[in-house]
């Protein structure tokens, strides 16, 4: 599971400009392991970094974009790593949804 | 031109009273004698063109007034910095449709608020600065005869006064410079940021009309007189627009930290005959009264009720009327108020609009809180400007501050108060902008 040290510089990110998109969808077709559309066919973009082998499909959908809306850029660098910790749990604001 | 001696009164306005000290008493203009009798002149000479302005502004603890509460002098440090020479764009065009203290400023106050241009521009080495307003507010030909008035002045930057159509999201920053460059007065997608690459690709800076008017103090009296009052992070004294249920509405100057109910108490509100209070206009939150009243004035304080300052507005919700329904022709007003540019905004808030009147009204279906709470999740920060983030905020802190409401509409149908006048303004669709102002009913206090 530890992928520290492996790649790092390589992982990338997708976004998409908001403005050019037009919710032709075919990007959460191609990379459905970090984009998923919204009910009116927008997409929903995750901002978790990806791998090489990620990457080659994001490269694939950023192709197929016919707005030319969706890019790849490099993942900024993980913060440095702190000496391992349980989580600590968050107060949750009362009266939020569970 | 001007009989005005040349350096007049250098007393600095004491106690809270700073930018309303420019302000007078029977609702007319200050004309530029009675400003340099008050004031004096602006010191643009000393210590070179205006440079150490930005240190005195960044010592100061300046934080922008237009809504963000960025800090002022790291802005104007930033685009002092470019390399070929910056432009100034003062951003008079108020939006938000409850707030009146731009407006106030530049109606009663024109020279003060010019000064500020003329200082902001000089200190970041700018000879050209746009103060831009909402058309329809006659404040543009009132500038410009404030701008004749001081021709005697020779102030070494040409300040270009325009009158702006753009409606809500036409006063984001990046819309304006699109504006003036123009283009439609459209937010922008991605970098650069005005500050950057803004007018004619100079680099921009981008301030409000109260942050300027505060420049031209700082810039009199300096940082340390401007840090005497307020909160020690964000220092100074903020102007707050106070309308609703107030037996004086009107527009405000409080020290920052000072208790929201010391405030509501000068524009006439009774906290007992109200449920709560709007905080920091259309993109802001509702507060519940009891919360509100002990919230201090500021930025940090605003986020402590889970609100934000915004450009200041402050709107007292009458307990008998509806915080739903005003909520709900708000959001119609917001969905429709969109650029229209990006997916998630005009196919996400007209749903979240329709579903919040659907609530107010008693005639959600079973389904509609579920697909709400939904929207309310994915729609924001996918917008190229924050139109969607700031309303989806707003709705989402209604359904929280008036969820007693929300239960009750839901088994007893609408309540009495959503007949009652609408209590939040909502510009017609021809005019988005704000009203022109008021001087008889808009006072300052």
């Amino acid at each position: 599971m530890s992928l520290i040290g492996a790649a790092v510089g390589h992982r990338t990110l997708v976004r998409v400009d908001p403005i050019r998109c037009d919710g032709h969808g075919l990007c959460a077709g191609l990379l459905p392991e970090r984009i998923r559309l919204d009910e009116w066919g927008y997409p929903i973009i995750s901002s978790e970094p990806m791998d090489a082998d990620l990457d080659a499909h994001a490269r694939r959908a950023v192709a197929a974009c016919p707005a030319l809306a969706l890019s790849r850029q490099p993942a900024p660098l993980p913060a440095p790593r702190t000496p391992a910790r349980p989580p600590t749990p968050r107060s949750r604001p009362t009266g939020g949804p569970r | 031109m001007t009989a005005a001696p040349l350096v007049g009164s250098r007393t600095a306005p004491s106690g809270t009273q700073r930018l309303l000290a420019a302000v007078r008493d029977d609702g007319q203009p200050m004309s530029l004698a009675e400003h340099l009798a008050r004031f004096g002149r602006l010191p643009t000479n000393r210590r070179g063109a205006g440079s150490w302005l930005v240190e005195e502004v960044d010592q100061a603890g300046l934080r922008g007034r237009g809504g963000a509460g960025f800090p002022t002098g790291r802005k104007m440090r930033t685009v002092a910095a470019a390399r070929r020479r910056p432009v100034v764009l003062v951003n008079g065009s108020e939006g938000e449709p409850a707030s009146q203290k731009d407006a106030l400023l530049m109606q009663q106050a024109p020279h003060l608020v010019l000064d500020g241009v003329v200082a902001a521009a000089l200190a970041v080495g700018a000879t050209r600065a746009y103060l831009v307003v909402h058309e329809g507010t006659n404040l543009d030909g009132h500038l410009d005869r404030a701008l004749t008035e001081r021709a005697g002045l020779d102030e070494r930057v040409e300040i270009v006064v325009a009158a702006s159509a753009g409606g809500y999201v036409g006063s984001e920053e990046s819309a304006l410079v699109s504006w003036v460059n123009g283009a439609a007065a459209l937010p922008a997608a991605t970098p650069p940021r005005p500050f950057e690459r803004g007018v004619d690709g100079r680099a921009t800076l981008v301030v409000n009309v109260e942050t300027v008017a505060h420049i031209a103090l700082i810039a009199r009296y300096g940082a340390a007189w401007f840090a005497e009052i307020g909160e020690e992070q964000e220092p100074g004294t903020v102007l707050l627009t106070v309308s609703g249920a107030a037996a004086h509405p009107g527009v405000v100057e409080a020290a920052t930290g000072t208790r929201l109910a010391q405030v509501l108490a000068v524009a006439g509100v009774d906290p007992d005959r109200c449920s709560a209070i709007l905080v920091g206009g259309y993109f802001g939150s509702w507060v519940p009264i009891d919360a509100a009243l002990r919230m201090p004035v500021s930025q940090a304080g605003a986020v402590s009720v889970g609100a934000g300052l915004g450009a200041g507005v402050v709107v007292a919700l009458d307990e008998r009327a509806c915080g739903l329904a005003e909520t709900a022709r708000v959001m119609a007003f917001l969905a429709r108020s969109g650029a229209g540019q990006c997916g998630p905004c005009p196919y996400g808030l007209p749903a979240i609009a329709g579903a919040v009147t659907a609530i107010a009204h008693g005639t959600a279906r079973a389904r509609a809180h579920g697909d709400l709470e939904r929207w309310l999740r994915v729609v924001p920060g996918r917008g190229a400007c924050r139109h969607p983030d700031g309303a989806v905020r707003f709705a989402a802190s209604a359904l929280t501050t008036f969820a007693a409401d929300v239960a009750h509409h839901a088994t007893h149908g609408p309540c009495s108060g959503a007949h009652l006048p609408a209590v939040l303004p909502i510009p017609d669709r021809r005019s988005t902008g704000p009203r022109p102002g008021e001087p008889a009913t808009w006072g300052s206090r």
